[in-house]
């Protein structure tokens, strides 16, 4: 399979890419391109420009900061998953990079192309979405951060503009007694989440004071179950709260449906996983 | 419009002239001629056309000639040195790692990743690393025990899994 026809653009910086944008309103980024090239190859999408950011330095690599760790929108799967740092301080977000795809894929794609692409059924989204980040998007007005529950808007559609490009990933430390789980049931043969749920709770004098669920693959995009959330603040930190409260996983919710999985089996696995995803986050959330 | 690219393939340089949507492993088959890169899904599902780009294993169906532009490639047939198999090659022949022989390319060089990463790997380590590349013949045991030969004989060597020097490339092509 061959992609249509286009013209091929490599900027040396951020502000050249940003110019080029201006220009060619029409134009597709390219970062790791393992979402936007399978896309042209199939020919549903055909950009008579594409950008390629891979040369783009200044947005690769993995910062340790006092108040957070920032990591550069060309940041590969691999090197996240690989990171000590990432490892250590934010395992959840290794955790999801490390079931993305396959070990050639993780190679090559990259946390900013992932969250901009806004995949229903990535991992990141749901990973992003409890760890609480700031996505910061770059464009002709300037620079601007978007917090994760923003982000994903829709199908395929994140909260970057068209003029703008993602370039970096900011994370807040995790504070002590917590502990966090990512949990998928993978499609068998693509690898994507038919359903993926992160959970991440903090505890203290055996209740649950802090608890976020993110979900991917259930809705048109990945969210909050803030139901699910509600139910468990202030209740005692065990099994009963999880299970009564994982019911309400898909509540609300305009359920994805495919070949694979109608609405109500995905619902079904949406509750399961967060109640396996809950379990596993309060597990390593130790004794406080 | 063309655009020139410098690649530099199993320690040849390579100066073209490419359609911005040439893709990598039809750039690698049909400008170079080195057709030991397999198409086989064309959507980056099955590994056939797994190449080393710059130390690391991807899908060559799905990256665009223009992006490897600068980048150092090893594909397979950069991995003997003259009549002496690489030890990943020996380890498929000594235990029957392959029958049809399609996916063996895609196999061998994702194994170079996995031995690299893991140079005593595992059963687990090596089918999870191999989780980005589909046999079609048979079974991944044999493909498994290749692996695992050739990680056995690149310790005894002490050689780097993925090759780095190729004596008999010599100048651009």
């Amino acid at each position: 399979m061959i992609p249509a026809a286009f013209e091929y653009h490599r900027p040396a910086t951020v502000d050249e890419a940003l110019q080029l944008l201006q220009r060619l309103p029409e134009a597709k980024l390219l970062a790791g391109g393992h979402s936007l090239l399978p896309l042209m190859k199939l020919r549903v999408i055909s950009p008579p420009h594409v950008i390629d950011l891979g040369r783009l330095q200044e947005l690769r690599g993995i910062r340790d900061g006092r108040e957070r760790i920032t990591i550069g929108a060309l940041t590969t799967h691999w090197q996240i998953e690989s990171s000590d740092l990432i490892r250590t301080r934010l395992p959840l977000l290794a955790e999801a990079a490390a079931r993305i795809g396959d070990v050639q894929v993780r190679n090559a794609g990259t946390i900013g192309g992932s969250l901009v692409h806004a995949d229903p059924a990535a991992d990141y989204p749901a990973a992003v979405l409890v760890l609480e980040a700031e996505l910061v998007a770059r464009g002709p007005r300037g620079e601007r951060t978007i917090r994760a529950h923003e982000f994903f808007t829709g199908v395929l559609t994140s909260a970057v503009e068209h003029d703008e490009v993602l370039t970096e990933v900011r994370l807040p430390r995790i504070p002590q007694g917590t502990g966090a789980a990512y949990l998928k049931f993978a499609h068998p043969a693509s690898g994507f989440a038919v359903v993926g749920v992160a959970a991440w709770v903090r505890r203290a004098g055996g209740r649950f004071t802090e608890v976020r669920v993110g979900v991917t693959g259930v809705g048109p995009a990945a969210y909050r179950a803030r139901g699910v959330e509600r139910a468990l603040a202030g209740q005692t930190a065990g099994d009963a709260a999880i299970v009564a409260a994982a019911e309400q996983a898909a509540d609300g919710v305009d359920v994805n449906e495919d070949l694979f999985a109608n609405a109500s089996y995905r619902s079904h696995l949406a509750r399961v996983f967060t109640k396996r995803a809950l379990r596993a986050a309060l597990e390593r959330a130790g004794e406080s | 419009m063309k655009r020139p690219i410098s690649v530099t393939v199993n320690g040849v340089k390579h100066e073209s002239d490419v359609e911005p949507r040439l893709l990598l492993v039809y750039y690698l088959r049909e400008a170079l001629g080195l057709t030991g890169t397999h198409v086989g899904c064309d959507t980056t599902s099955c590994g056939s056309c797994t190449v080393i780009m710059n130390g690391l294993a991807v899908k060559s169906c799905t990256f665009l000639a223009a992006q490897a532009d600068g980048a150092e490639i090893i594909t397979v047939e950069g991995l003997a040195r003259g009549p002496v198999l690489h030890p990943v090659q020996q380890g498929f022949w000594e235990e029957h790692g392959l029958q049809c022989g399609f996916c063996t390319p895609g196999m061998m060089l994702t194994a170079l990743q996995i031995i690299e990463r893991h140079p005593d790997p595992s059963d687990a380590e090596i089918r999870h690393g191999l989780d980005g590349n589909l046999c079609r013949c048979t079974g991944y045991q044999h493909i498994v025990n290749s692996i695992r030969w050739a990680a056995r004989k690149l310790r005894e060597d002490g050689a780097p899994a993925i090759p780095r020097d190729f004596p008999a490339a010599q100048g651009t092509q």
